[in-house]
């Protein structure tokens, strides 16, 4: 279910990193806490976010929630098919719904982050 | 095909644009008695419309019924209970009503001059001294549109304040227990806004406010008691915190009916507030408004106030605009009044025991609900609640029953549902706010209503999660519906 590769937030959010880039997204936990998934905000091209910065939010049919930068860097490039099919993200939340590519700007900071093994243990999987 | 199968009340209505038929009029000028000229030769071709495209043409009696008709589809405060979490759907009294449509009150303007505007003026002063020694604050503003209005001011107050003193500072905390407008209002006034842990108790935790709050820390928007209905029982600590690093401390009033005449926020170090005189005073609310969000702010803050501010010398009101620090207006005139008028009635009406009798009702009646219905639902917070009491739908969700589902089933026994997943701190919150303006006798149908339901979750969840049946359109596509949303009607064609 969550893949050994990514790393993961207490907000429940995944990165995977590949060289100095770290693609970002929001956990099937989180999608189904959230339920239908109607719309998503993504930040704008070129953005720098800081390790723990709201960069956007995800809005479902109960709530919107803010979604929080895993780790510092600089917006590369948004998932621009989450404008017309939010839905996709209840479908493939570790896949093709993933929401932004960010230049890392310190990877160490990874280090920081959950493995799926403790994030596993951390929802009760 | 029969398309009245329904008493009228409950039958479906046409858009106005869908009875249209051609030629049809709702009206009838007199004869011409001058001579006819061309529109468009006396004010040029490319002012007149040769015809007013898409729009219904209707007769008179359909209007009437159909706006008639779709009025009768409402729920209301006058109707049943309304026991919609934090939003203190209390009864609007009569009186009130009455008092508003006073005539030298409902037909006042505001640009009559101060001379001929001094009921008015003692109008607007009674009710901000009055809400002042209710809060327990030095000042207040009338001028605040609604609740969100108010908290903006009020972060701006802070703003302005800090900005005189040489540095606006970066952050406003928020706990996560806030309502959505706090941190919007932050970000509206340019902080950013860090969250803040509940503790178990549903409380702000005081050891992870130390740790957030620095010299960076503008304020602390605070509910209290907060949306999970309970008090926040460190509240003089909480302040201190804040005024120890030089912040502020904004409370949220949304939540105040659990309150008045018991406790004061200006005791209990908030430096500015906001009330919602549409909730906790009683003034229409919910569609029927408009509202209005006094803020109460202590000495310090009332240079920054909006102007005008009123004065009062020699017997005589007038406006001041002579104010080099204020903020400027944040809405024309003077607040709404006619909704200011109403809340002063409100709390003239009942003076101050009575205002604390209609707190302690309002608690008791939470608390009434809280015992009738903990058995049958999960209840997170085991700390005592105030005005409102939030379970949760862990117990139902084991037959796949959601506190949506429960809401739209409570339509069916005769009740406005209750606020659904709201505090985000509880998971499945269904949350309870009955007011102190409900009977026993209409509680008590209430929680039979809502035990009843737990029972049909038991026997038959599948039921429940098709409901409502006793309204006009059941079960709606609330996802289809917020992704694809249509938002304008179209012909056919």
């Amino acid at each position: 279910m969550y893949p050994e590769t990514f790393r993961y937030t207490k907000e429940h959010e995944w990165v995977l990193v590949e060289g100095d880039t770290g693609t970002v997204g929001i956990t099937d936990h989180a999608q189904k806490e959230l339920g239908d998934i109607v719309y998503v905000d993504l930040p704008k091209l070129g953005i720098a976010l800081a390790k723990g910065a709201t960069f956007g939010s995800v809005e479902s049919v109960k709530a919107v929630s803010d979604i929080y930068a895993p780790i510092s860097g600089e917006v590369l490039e948004t998932n621009s098919l989450l404008a017309a099919a939010p839905e996709k993200l209840n479908e493939d939340p570790h896949g093709a719904a993933w929401l932004v590519k960010i230049k890392l700007t310190d990877p160490s900071e990874i280090e920081q982050l959950m493995t799926v093994a403790e994030y596993q243990t951390y929802i009760g999987a | 095909m029969v398309k009245k199968v329904r008493s009228h009340i409950s039958q479906n209505e046409q858009l106005l644009f869908e009875m249209s038929s051609p030629g049809k009029k709702g009206y009838q000028l007199p004869d011409l008695d001058v001579p006819a000229i061309d529109p468009a030769a006396a004010l040029g071709g490319s002012a007149v419309r040769s015809e007013i495209a898409g729009f219904p043409e209707v007769s008179e009696v359909e209007v009437i019924r159909h706006f008639t008709r779709l009025s009768t589809w409402n729920y209301a405060i006058d109707l049943g209970m309304y026991p919609l979490g934090s939003c203190t759907m209390k009864y609007n009294p009569r009186v009130n009503e009455q008092v508003a449509r006073t005539e030298g009150l409902a037909w006042a303007h505001p640009y009559q001059p101060e001379s001929l505007a001094q009921g008015m003026m003692e109008v607007i002063a009674a009710l901000e001294c009055a809400l002042a020694e209710i809060t327990g604050m030095d000042a207040v503003t009338l001028q605040p549109a609604a609740g969100a209005h108010g908290e903006m001011t009020g972060i701006l107050l802070i703003r302005a304040a800090l900005e005189k003193q040489g540095n606006p500072r970066k952050k406003v905390l928020c706990p996560d227990s806030a309502h959505g407008t706090n941190p919007a209002t932050a970000q509206m006034v340019g902080y950013d806004v860090v969250n803040i842990k509940s503790n178990d108790l549903g409380m702000v935790d005081v050891a992870e406010l130390v740790k957030a709050v620095d010299g960076d820390t503008a304020a602390l928007m605070v509910t209290n008691p907060n949306t999970v209905g309970v008090f926040e029982e460190h509240i003089v600590q909480v302040a201190e915190v804040l005024h120890s690093k030089g912040g502020m401390v904004y409370m949220d009033g949304a939540n105040m009916n659990a309150l008045v005449g018991v406790a004061r926020p200006g005791d209990f170090g908030v430096d500015v507030m906001h009330l919602n005189l549409h909730k906790t005073f009683s003034t229409p609310h919910g569609g029927g408004g408009p509202g209005a969000g006094a803020v109460a702010m202590k000495a310090h803050l009332e240079p920054f106030a909006p102007t005008p501010r009123l004065k009062f010398d020699n017997g005589v009101y007038s406006w001041d605009y002579n104010r080099p620090d204020t903020i400027g207006r944040v809405r024309a005139f003077y607040g709404n009044f006619g909704v200011l008028v109403r809340a002063l009635a409100y709390i003239m009406a009942h003076g101050g025991p009575g205002l604390r009798n209609a707190t302690m009702d309002a608690i008791l009646n939470a608390n009434y609900i809280r015992k009738g219905l903990e058995a049958f639902f999960d209840l997170p917070y085991q700390s005592p609640c105030m005005h409102e009491v939030v379970f949760s739908d862990d117990r139902q969700t084991n037959k796949g029953v959601k506190t949506g589902d429960i809401a739209k089933r409570l339509i069916d026994y005769g009740f406005h549902p209750y606020t659904v997943s709201f505090p985000l701190i509880v998971h499945g919150a269904l949350m309870i706010e009955p007011t102190e303006t409900e009977s026993k006798a209409e509680i008590d149908l209430f929680i039979d209503a809502m035990q009843s339901i737990a029972r049909e979750i038991d026997e038959d969840p599948q039921m429940v999660l098709k409901a409502p049946y006793t309204t006009r359109t059941s079960r709606v596509d609330e996802t289809t519906a917020a992704r694809k949303p249509i938002v304008r009607w179209k012909p056919a064609s």
